[in-house]
């Protein structure tokens, strides 16, 4: 190591945003908090704060975009039926249970990601209207209506599977963004390497994040038969709740 | 270039406006007056945001700080369609209920893999450097056209639904961007430079093992703290990899960098930080515990780190 000491004293900021999480205060105040924590311990004056916090929110408006955009078609869709229809749909397929189903979208969704095509899928567009109403369904039909814990513990699950397949699959596509900026840090730091083999390094964690997040789904299965099982006459299909709590 | 990132801000920006005047206009609301002013200096972000002085925008994020934390943003009153009604419109739509929704993705893969290059005249049909996000625009507002069509609806009726799941998601939605925000303040702040250097300074990497999982736990626990594993690829491969791994042990660089982002990436899965990810998510699926879908990613993030330092160990020095 170098001996050249750099500032620690914004590491204030790194403790302000554990402390705000760990006491469960709101994460906007958190936030800003630490923001403003963090910016005057590195020496900045009131006016260059503010203008850090503006120009940090500014460049950063592309983030929201993805959520804001798609809620106009869903919400109209999901007054239509959208969600009853999913879990509809998904009751037919006799074979289907939430683990079987989401390990099917966990392939795909990794898959596809690794061909580039990152935008089949999300939480807004994806797994709220389609994915969680079919895990919801396919368990329903097996063990009819389900507890409120049991409905969010298969939603979490749709939404962390959608998570999985997109991060280990996307950073094998060569012309990832993640490999571009891999590759020309490295090369500014002297050491050329190709990007296709920064890709294809990726292949083995990918199938790893596969098989153990797919285990897991399986146990899933596992879990709800035994925490359902006793409690539902498997041979009267059950009719698919409707209306959900907010 | 013909449709840029620009045209989404205005889109968002009105979608937000429109949100801010219903909001205003309801009386049922509980907090009427805090939500609409919320909503309405968020849309100002979009509309006006790149043309006013950064530091009044600076003045606009505290004031949505302090509104969400004094529990100002609320959810209004809407009128839902009662069971039998929401089962009846499924009866008789059916698969046509699929096809928007899939619409979605469609036109964005379309758009990006398809038209990205097509130009007319000298211009570029989609901004080049935002391809994605662009043809995903184009995508929302065909699929609203089509939505429209199927279900005899009027685009309103699709700004009063933006409006509800805006509701539903309340703050949530801008705290992506709030820790976007905090990640650029943190590396102006040189925060990053001091992990790098107290995670580097007090751990003896004479071992080659010891060295290989100081950078995969590095990734994930920097990419923890900041909430992106981009943020923590320069500082960890600068503090640890290019001088250690590769310097002193030879190891192969394309290996390292790539199990090493996908470390980083295992760091995501278990922070609150990457919002857009975990936190919201967690509020669009109108969940309690905003972090249980971290509870869930937990196990596979935490056993796939520990695969990805015997991968690179193995895989580093074939």
């Amino acid at each position: 190591m170098t001996p050249d000491i750099p500032h620690l004293w914004p590491l204030i900021g790194v403790a302000v945003i554990i402390a705000g999480f760990v006491l469960r205060f709101n994460p906007m105040l958190v936030v800003i908090v630490t923001a403003v924590a963090t910016a005057a311990a590195a020496g900045f004056g009131p006016m260059a704060i503010l203008t850090a916090i503006g120009n940090g929110f500014i460049k950063t408006r592309n983030l929201p975009l993805i959520i804001l955009l798609p809620l106009a078609v869903i919400g109209l869709l999901e007054r239509h039926g959208l969600r009853q229809h999913a879990q509809n749909w998904i009751s037919r397929i006799k074979s289907a249970t939430a683990g079987r189903l989401l390990i099917v979208y966990l392939a795909a969704r990794e898959l596809t990601a690794a061909m580039g095509l990152t935008s089949l899928g999300g939480h807004p567009q994806m797994v709220r209207p389609l994915l969680a109403p079919m895990a919801e369904g396919a368990t329903e039909t097996r063990y009819g209506k389900l507890p409120d814990r049991i409905r969010h513990k298969l939603r979490a699950y749709a939404a962390a599977t959608d998570n999985v397949g997109l991060f280990f699959g996307e950073d094998i596509f060569v012309a990832f963004g993640a490999i571009v900026l891999m590759t020309t840090f490295l090369h500014e730091a002297g050491i050329d390497v190709e990007p296709l083999h920064v890709a294809m390094w990726g292949i083995p964690t990918a199938i790893a994040a596969f098989i153990i997040h797919a285990w897991r789904l399986r146990r899933l299965d596992q879990a709800l038969a035994r925490e359902l099982d006793g409690a539902a006459a498997s041979d009267v299909p059950a009719v698919p709740a409707t209306q959900e709590g907010c | 270039m013909i449709l840029s990132i620009q045209h989404l801000y205005i889109l968002v920006g009105l979608i937000l406006a429109i949100t801010a005047v219903m909001t205003l206009a309801d009386r049922q609301h509980p907090k009427r007056y805090t939500s609409a002013l919320f909503w309405g200096l968020y849309s100002l972000v979009f509309l006006v945001g790149d043309k006013l002085p950064p530091a009044l925008v600076g003045v606009g994020a505290i004031a949505m700080a302090v509104i969400a934390g004094m529990r100002g943003v609320g959810a209004g009153k809407h009128d839902e369609p009662t069971p039998a009604q929401y089962e009846a419109s499924a009866k008789r739509l059916g698969n046509k209920l699929f096809m928007p929704a899939l619409a979605i993705p469609l036109v964005t893969v379309i758009g990006t893999v398809l038209v990205s290059k097509v130009k007319i005249g000298d211009a570029f049909l989609l901004d080049p450097k935002n391809t994605t996000l662009v043809s995903l625009g184009v995508g929302c507002v065909a699929a609203l056209a089509l939505a429209c069509w199927l279900t005899r609806e009027t685009p309103v009726q699709g700004m009063r639904e933006s409006r509800r799941l805006t509701d539903a998601l309340g703050w949530a939605v801008v705290l992506p961007q709030m820790l976007g925000m905090l990640g650029l303040v943190f590396s102006d702040a040189g925060v990053g430079k001091a992990v790098a250097y107290v995670t580097t300074s007090y751990i003896n990497m004479d071992i080659r093992f010891v060295a290989v999982a100081v950078y995969v736990l590095g990734m994930a626990l920097f990419t923890i703290i900041m909430g992106n594993g981009f943020a923590a690829f320069p500082v960890m491969t600068g503090g640890v990899g290019v001088p250690v791994l590769v310097g002193v042990y030879h190891g192969d660089p394309a290996v390292m960098a790539a199990i090493g982002m996908f470390s980083g990436y295992c760091g995501t899965l278990m922070t609150p930080m990457a919002a857009n990810f975990n936190i919201v998510p967690a509020a669009l699926l109108e969940l309690p515990d905003k972090n249980a879908v971290i509870r869930v990613q937990i196990p596979t993030a935490a056993t796939l780190l520990v695969v990805n330092i015997f991968l690179m160990y193995f895989l580093m020095f074939r």
